[in-house]
């Protein structure tokens, strides 16, 4: 049992301080700050949005529509009379929740215990998660996406309704939550494969290793080497794939709203700001409902593979 | 071909039948899933109940899911792969395969631009590694690679179409050539094709970029050098040819990605490809014609991936070697 001890403390702590390690150098590249202060202020903006925007999301003002920007409306209004900037605001926090939800379900819960799985049981658990990566990674995702959101939106509001009358919680429909799980859902069922295919060939080549030789020679139990000895190991491929997670997720979100099958009017989003701003008609009268979305969008996803891309060079040296 | 890679084929091959019927039935049951169906959504709120109860019995739309799935496989097999709703009645593959040709035109004038232009770039600027125009070459790829084309297509439009008039506004329009309907000829491609190449072309050459940089560090790079072989020789003779061979599942992607990739700027640009077929088909629940784009988005999927393993297999002795098992 010592044994089994003095390694769990080599290897788990180690990390760790690798960890506070990495994260000095981070902050020495004025190109990872910059993308973090993106990523800072528009996280921010998203979850501090019900403090700090200066009106609700649907407050439309019918006698100020499409008003230039001014000291109250430093964006100016929407074709509603709805303050742009608190748009953008309430559209962060709708990018906020869903991408964190999204990673944290599809990529991080199930794509990293997936990979983790097949990589250190190998066999038939192996074979059955792969095959299964297989067939989710050999379909043309938006368009399954499309048939998911389509079909399964009535379903799921349904749900919430019958729910909410039940609970005498009416904000469970009002708020518009089915369509953020709807989206939500069925975006992790997709985005498990990639994690889960990065982390299986990781735990594949640890599994050899000595200290998990050691460890499973001691007695250790498969989940306590698999999340105990594995999983710190995989950790610095898994904080690269979530940094670069977040940004697909974000723009994922984007395109199915834009595409009118994701967050459901008057629930904000940057992809619904975008198609209501994108026809050239629009464009040309009020070019800055465009604008104002898409300098949002793109700089949140340039951040997340600016710092996607400074965190390989900081976690592999050898590569730049 | 090589023994180990035969079975390899073969073994994957087998496999492609089985993810077919798979996708192909979780498609139509969440197709069947939903509430209503194309026989009440055309016939509308007011249409007697009766008669839609009777039609939709008359269509077997009212049968258990699976007997559905078994008789639309069994039709399939038979080459019937079900009729469109819009235009309503025609067979679905002759709706289908015009607007297919539309978005592959545009995508293969993509890919070769993609291609032509993002394999020499992406090497110049790894060569270019540690001057100054390496910051900005990278700034520039990965600013291309992140905006989305849902952006660069309205701003696109306003400035070239708007502001300069160089372009028509959106559409699509074609001429006969040899009996062939060419559109990509026209004024109306330039558009979608551009856009689609320059996030296509900063990807590309990000990733050609880190490729050749990981080979220029290889020790058989810095013999062909020391054995004085000329500068230009080495680069395209050792390390762009090796830099090349994983970049061709990026190329297996692609083409793969081909029909969901040009959903948005064929739904923006209204360009009757088979990405805006997609789009309008699940709005007016066009279960057949869904049906086939997921079976044909597949199966393109599928197969580009096998011919990309192969020709890994005929390319790199080390994979021909040793028969590897997804």
């Amino acid at each position: 049992m010592s044994y089994a001890e003095a390694t769990v403390g080599l290897h788990a702590g180690e990390p760790l301080r690798a960890r506070s390690r990495l994260l000095r150098r981070l902050l020495r590249r004025p190109v990872a700050v910059a993308a973090i202060a993106v990523i800072v202020l528009i996280y921010g903006a998203g979850i501090l949005a019900p403090v700090i925007a200066p009106y609700g999301f649907n407050e439309a003002d019918f006698t100020n529509t499409y008003a230039a920007p001014s000291l109250s409306h430093p964006f100016g209004t929407d074709e509603l009379g709805r303050d742009l900037l608190s748009r953008a605001i309430w559209s962060a926090q709708t990018t906020v929740i869903v991408s964190i939800a999204v990673v944290a379900t599809g990529a991080l819960a199930i794509g990293v215990t997936a990979g983790l799985v097949a990589g250190y049981l190998r066999g038939a658990a192996d074979a059955v998660i792969m095959r299964l990566a297989e067939i989710f990674g050999s379909v043309p995702t938006i368009l399954l996406l499309l048939i998911i959101t389509a079909t399964l939106r009535d379903r799921v509001e349904g749900w919430a309704e019958s729910v909410g009358d039940f609970t005498h919680q009416s904000w469970i429909v009002s708020s518009g939550a089915p369509s953020y799980v709807l989206i939500f859902g069925s975006l992790s069922a997709f985005g498990w494969v990639g994690i889960a295919r990065i982390v299986r060939s990781q735990v594949l080549a640890l599994r050899e290793t000595q200290y998990v030789i050691a460890a499973r020679a001691s007695g250790a139990s498969g989940p306590r080497i698999i999340f105990w000895h594995l999983l710190p190991n995989v950790g610095n491929l898994l904080i690269v794939a979530i940094t670069l997670s977040l940004g697909s997720a974000a723009a994922a979100e984007v395109g199915l709203t834009f595409l009118g099958i994701g967050v459901q009017s008057p629930h904000p989003s940057f992809g619904a700001m975008i198609a209501a701003g994108a026809p050239l008609t629009i464009v040309r009268q009020h070019t800055v409902l465009i604008l104002v979305p898409a300098a949002c969008v793109s700089a949140l996803v340039l951040a997340f593979n600016l710092l996607g891309d400074q965190l390989t060079d900081v976690l592999s040296p050898r590569r730049r | 071909m090589p023994s180990g890679l035969a079975s390899y084929v073969i073994r994957r091959l087998l496999i492609v039948p089985v993810i077919l019927l798979i996708v192909s039935f979780v498609a139509f049951a969440l197709g069947r899933y939903a509430p209503g169906d194309y026989v009440s959504i055309q016939a509308g709120p007011r249409a007697n109940p009766e008669t839609v109860a009777r039609i939709r019995h008359d269509r077997g739309l009212d049968d258990p899911v699976y007997e559905q799935y078994a008789r639309y496989v069994w039709n399939a097999l038979h080459g019937d792969f079900g009729v469109s709703q819009h235009p309503r009645g025609v067979p679905v593959q002759d709706v289908l395969f015009p607007r297919l040709w539309v978005t592959v035109q545009i995508n293969v004038l993509v890919l070769a631009f993609t291609w032509l232009i993002g394999i020499p770039l992406g090497t110049w600027a790894a060569l270019k590694r540690g001057t100054w125009l390496d910051p900005f070459s990278i700034g520039l790829f990965l600013f291309f690679a992140s905006v989305p084309v849902l952006v660069t297509v309205p701003l696109l439009e306003w400035a070239l179409v708007h502001k300069l008039g160089w372009l028509p506004t959106g559409g699509w329009s074609t001429r006969h050539i040899l009996g062939v309907k060419i559109g990509i000829l026209s004024k109306h491609a330039i558009l979608p094709v551009f856009v689609l190449t320059l996030s296509g072309v900063a990807g590309l050459a990000r990733y050609m970029r880190s490729q050749v940089l990981e080979v220029l560090d290889q020790d058989f790079v810095r013999t062909a050098r020391s054995k004085g072989l000329r500068g230009d020789v080495v680069v395209f003779r050792h390390v762009v040819r090796n830099a090349l061979l994983p970049i061709i599942t990026i190329f297996g992607f692609e083409l793969a990605g081909l029909i969901g990739g040009s959903i948005f700027v064929e739904t923006l640009l209204g360009i009757p490809g088979v990405g805006l077929l997609a789009f309008e088909s699940v709005g007016t629940r066009d279960y057949d014609m869904i049906m086939a784009i997921v079976l044909l988005g597949t199966t393109i999927f599928v197969l580009t991936m096998l011919l990309v393993d192969i020709a890994y297999g005929f390319i790199d002795p080390r994979v021909r070697s040793g028969g590897s098992a997804g």
